[in-house]
């Protein structure tokens, strides 16, 4: 097609991925030794992220910058949380978590970003494109297809010819078994819903999330806000 | 024109880009070989066509082949491929050069295309509503978008047959990503026959003109698998949206300031999920018709497949 070379450079897709998966991923690579080549988050069921698309509950924004606002956003999916830092650079998204009263339902799109705290673990977090504020329909509609998209990711990744599948094996191991548990605990977090989900969400999940991250948390204050930005 | 004519002016064609020739040298050379030597057509063709490779230095496959595949307009997808067609005359349009005999909208059913005819060409002319097979065209891109091209070695043959004509409709759905820059409220040239949106009062072809305001996004639909482009016309973007011109307008003035009206935009529709239908344009889908979904089709079935992996 005389669109390829628009289409080498073309826009790259946002992977679904729930939180307990997502903050597993540790390792990163390039596909090609330019400079502007762009970075992916190797998934542990097996595929690239470049871009991840999330939709959760909007639990704690916090400005962390020192000099300058850098605000930091707890975003709990029914796994776990995703944290993302918006700072200068990203003005639209900082000035949504800055207006933003939680609980609320928000989309997230952005790039996944990894660092290294000072005892040598690798947290990840996410640099947001955008953060829209949405609703419930539309955050139960992200569970189910993400729990879709990971099940893809799970059948495939036995496949002859799964690069991505043998990356991950060789980063994270063969054993993908616990994120068909992920999606599970996913989709019947829907089941369980009660009508009044936004607060049942927000202190449930919200809850034991926090404490599990407790450690990150921290290291990722400590850390703030230089290797983000 | 004779046949033989036809045959001479399809191997000129093929050569004009690389060697010094003319419709009438070839008809000579292939008169000669048919008439005065018995030579069959085929041969005859075969026979000149290798003497001007040879004389131009080329392979074969380097210049277009004779023989054309005949395809569907929708499978149009690349640029200077001679191809055969089967179409209905959808619409004819006033060209807008001396050049060109006849310009307008060609279909069959999978869709429609852009066709020009060339004066120069000296062919015969087609009516609205007619059907056709069109041997020997070839394939322009402009923009991500495709037309085809009449010339003098293209043979119409009119037939006794109604096409149905499709409308290259296509569905996408995901979630709404992105919505890019060019959104909002714009101004586009207010010349005739041009809707070129203004770059900070500017059009590219007309300059500095005075702009007349429209609304339209351009978005981009992601599911997880492929990204795609659509874009909102200006009453789909009201629809969308529920800004209406007017509006937005009273938006941009208020405060001084026009992309305020594609940030409101932004936050009514960036991360929910669409699916739009409509006919493609490039690489865009034209959003005729979309719909916000209103929560997840079927947990149920995902479940089930979780449960028994």
């Amino acid at each position: 097609m005389s669109e390829s070379e628009s289409e080498s450079v073309s826009r790259e897709v946002a992977q679904r991925v729930f939180a307990a998966e997502f903050n597993d991923a540790s390792y990163t690579f390039k596909e090609s030794d330019d400079d502007r080549a762009p970075v992916y988050l190797l998934l542990p069921t097996g595929q690239r992220a470049n871009r991840v698309f999330f939709v959760g509950t909007l639990t704690e924004t916090e400005d962390v910058g020192e000099d300058n606002e850098y605000w930091r956003g707890r975003i709990v999916d029914p796994t776990g949380t995703f944290f993302v830092y918006a700072g200068q650079y990203q003005p639209d998204a900082a000035s949504t978590l800055r207006e933003l009263e939680p609980p609320a339902y928000v989309a997230v799109v952005g790039k996944p970003r990894t660092y290294e705290t000072d005892d040598g673990e690798i947290n990840v977090s996410v640099r947001p494109e955008s953060i829209t504020e949405v609703d419930a329909a539309t955050r139960d509609q992200w569970v189910v297809e993400t729990a879709d998209r990971t099940l893809d990711r799970i059948d495939d990744f036995d496949e002859a010819g799964n690069e991505y599948a043998r990356m991950a094996t060789e980063q994270y191991g063969d054993d993908v078994s616990q994120y068909t548990d992920t999606v599970i605990q996913g989709l019947e977090s829907l089941e369980s819903d009660s009508t009044d989900e936004l607060d049942g969400d927000a202190a449930g999940d919200g809850g034991t999330v926090s404490d599990a991250d407790a450690d990150s948390d921290d290291v990722a204050d400590a850390a703030d806000p230089s290797p983000q930005a | 024109m004779t046949e033989l004519r036809t045959h001479a002016a399809e191997i000129a064609e093929q050569f004009s880009d690389h060697v010094d020739v003319t419709e009438d040298e070839v008809e000579t050379k292939l008169e000669q070989l048919i008439e005065e030597y018995q030579v069959p057509l085929d041969e005859a063709k075969r026979s000149v066509r290798n003497s001007y490779l040879e004389a131009a230095g080329l392979e074969r496959d380097e210049i277009s082949q004779g023989g054309s595949d005949e395809v569907l307009v929708n499978e149009i997808d690349q640029d200077e491929q001679w191809v055969d067609l089967r179409v209905k005359l959808v619409d004819l349009w006033d060209p807008r050069s001396d050049s060109i005999a006849q310009v307008g909208l060609l279909g069959d059913e999978s869709g429609t295309i852009k066709f020009v005819a060339f004066k120069t060409s000296d062919l015969e002319e087609l009516d609205e509503g007619k059907c056709y097979e069109l041997s020997n065209v070839v394939t322009d891109e402009y923009q991500g978008t495709y037309s085809v091209k009449l010339n003098r070695t293209t043979t119409i043959t009119e037939i006794d047959e109604e096409i149905e004509v499709g409308d290259n409709s296509e569905t996408v759905e995901g979630a709404l990503v992105d919505v890019q820059s060019g959104s909002g409220l714009i101004k586009r040239c207010p010349e005739e026959n041009c809707t070129r949106v203004l770059q900070n009062g500017r059009c590219a072809e007309h300059g500095e003109v005075d702009g007349e305001f429209d609304l339209r996004i351009k978005a981009v639909l992601d599911d997880g698998h492929e990204v795609q482009d659509v874009i909102f016309n200006r009453e789909a973007t009201e629809e969308l949206t529920g800004i209406e011109l007017e509006e937005a307008k009273q938006l941009a003035k208020d405060a001084l300031d026009t992309t305020v009206v594609a940030d409101e935009m932004r936050a009514d529709i960036l991360g929910r999920y669409f699916t739009v239908t409509g006919p493609t344009l490039g690489r865009y889908v034209l959003a005729n018709e979309f719909e916000q979904h209103d929560g997840p089709a079927d947990a149920e079935s995902v479940l089930i497949k979780a449960r028994s992996i």
